[in-house]
């Protein structure tokens, strides 16, 4: 199996508030990350793409098509846009690291016909990233609800630990 | 149909220390061949850049894993400040021994020490002693012997 990884940057804005907290609650979670004005970073996207190359062309997929996934998918969403409130996809969730992979992850595997969505990998600065990859369930590849289920379970899990 | 997905999150933290390579098991003849410039009884140092990697859930109600602002301090206190401008051999307890301040056993060390993080799954370390040497260790290692113990 072959890994063929694509690099992408964007900036955009964002600041983390939850509105079930209080004033006091927010500023205390998110420190200078919950100022109202926003602010914003170079966003780096590593995607990596898992599969055999095609014996034809000696391609796992064609860069050029990722590449305009990369664009329809990510940049046009998001570059240059205020996260809390120009991408529905994050709409109700603080946009941290962890969940703007997560979004990217969920937007782009089911554009990939040619070989296997791998890895998200999302640089908010060149000291901090988040990884997203898909999970290996003893059960199997759960649906939605099953997802959510599981991350509650596991949620749980920690916790009582 | 949706995998249900992992998230991690990594953080790189920076200290800069000096050590030696020099185990007492060893003549002073077999430290040399051994462990070559390494073992310049004077010491010699590096920038090592530690890489931090949580993993879990994340709290929806926060969108984080752990909080960076729990994370950072606790990674401050146990490896930044304990190691940030020290000589790893007599100023860092573990090494004052016979473990040796190989940047695997430093890794190892490091993350013994915060495998400790109480608000999320340290999963993975990885240890830059220059930008040509990375080390890592991550949780399966963990009880083979030659891992943190």
């Amino acid at each position: 199996m072959i890994r063929v990884t694509r690099k992408m940057e964007f900036s955009a804005a964002h600041f983390y508030h939850n509105p079930n907290f209080s004033a006091e609650e927010n500023r205390r979670v998110f420190g200078k990350c919950n100022n109202p004005q926003g602010h914003g970073h170079n966003y780096v996207l590593e995607v990596t793409v898992a599969g055999e190359p095609d014996p034809e062309t000696g391609m796992v997929l064609d860069l050029k098509e990722l590449k305009d996934i990369l664009e329809e998918e990510v940049m046009e969403r998001m570059d240059h846009r205020h996260l809390n409130y120009e991408v529905p996809e994050l709409a109700g969730q603080i946009p941290t690291c962890e969940n703007i992979a997560a979004v990217i992850w969920r937007l782009l595997e089911p554009r990939i016909t040619k070989g296997r969505l791998d890895r998200v990998r999302l640089y908010e600065s060149p000291d901090l990233f988040a990884d997203c990859t898909a999970e290996k369930a003893p059960d199997g590849d759960r649906p939605g609800d099953g997802e959510l289920a599981s991350q509650e379970a596991r949620r749980r899990a920690w916790r009582d630990r | 149909m949706a995998r249900p997905l992992k998230i991690s999150l990594t953080r790189r933290y920076r200290f800069a220390a000096s050590h030696r390579l020099y185990s007492p098991k060893f003549s002073d003849e077999e430290n040399r061949r051994l462990y070559g410039k390494c073992s310049n009884p004077h010491g010699h140092g590096h920038n090592y850049v530690v890489e931090v990697t949580i993993a879990g859930p994340v709290d929806p109600s926060t969108g984080m894993i752990a909080n960076l602002g729990d994370l950072d301090p606790f990674v401050g206190r146990e490896v930044v400040e304990a190691f940030d401008y020290k000589y790893l051999n007599e100023e860092v307890a573990e090494f004052r021994g016979n473990l040796v301040p190989t940047t695997e056993n430093v890794a190892c060390e490091i993350f013994r020490r915060l495998r400790k993080f109480p608000n999320a799954q340290v999963e993975r370390v990885r240890i830059e002693e220059t930008s040509k040497n990375s080390f890592e260790v991550a949780d399966e290692a963990v009880g083979n012997g030659a891992g943190p113990r």
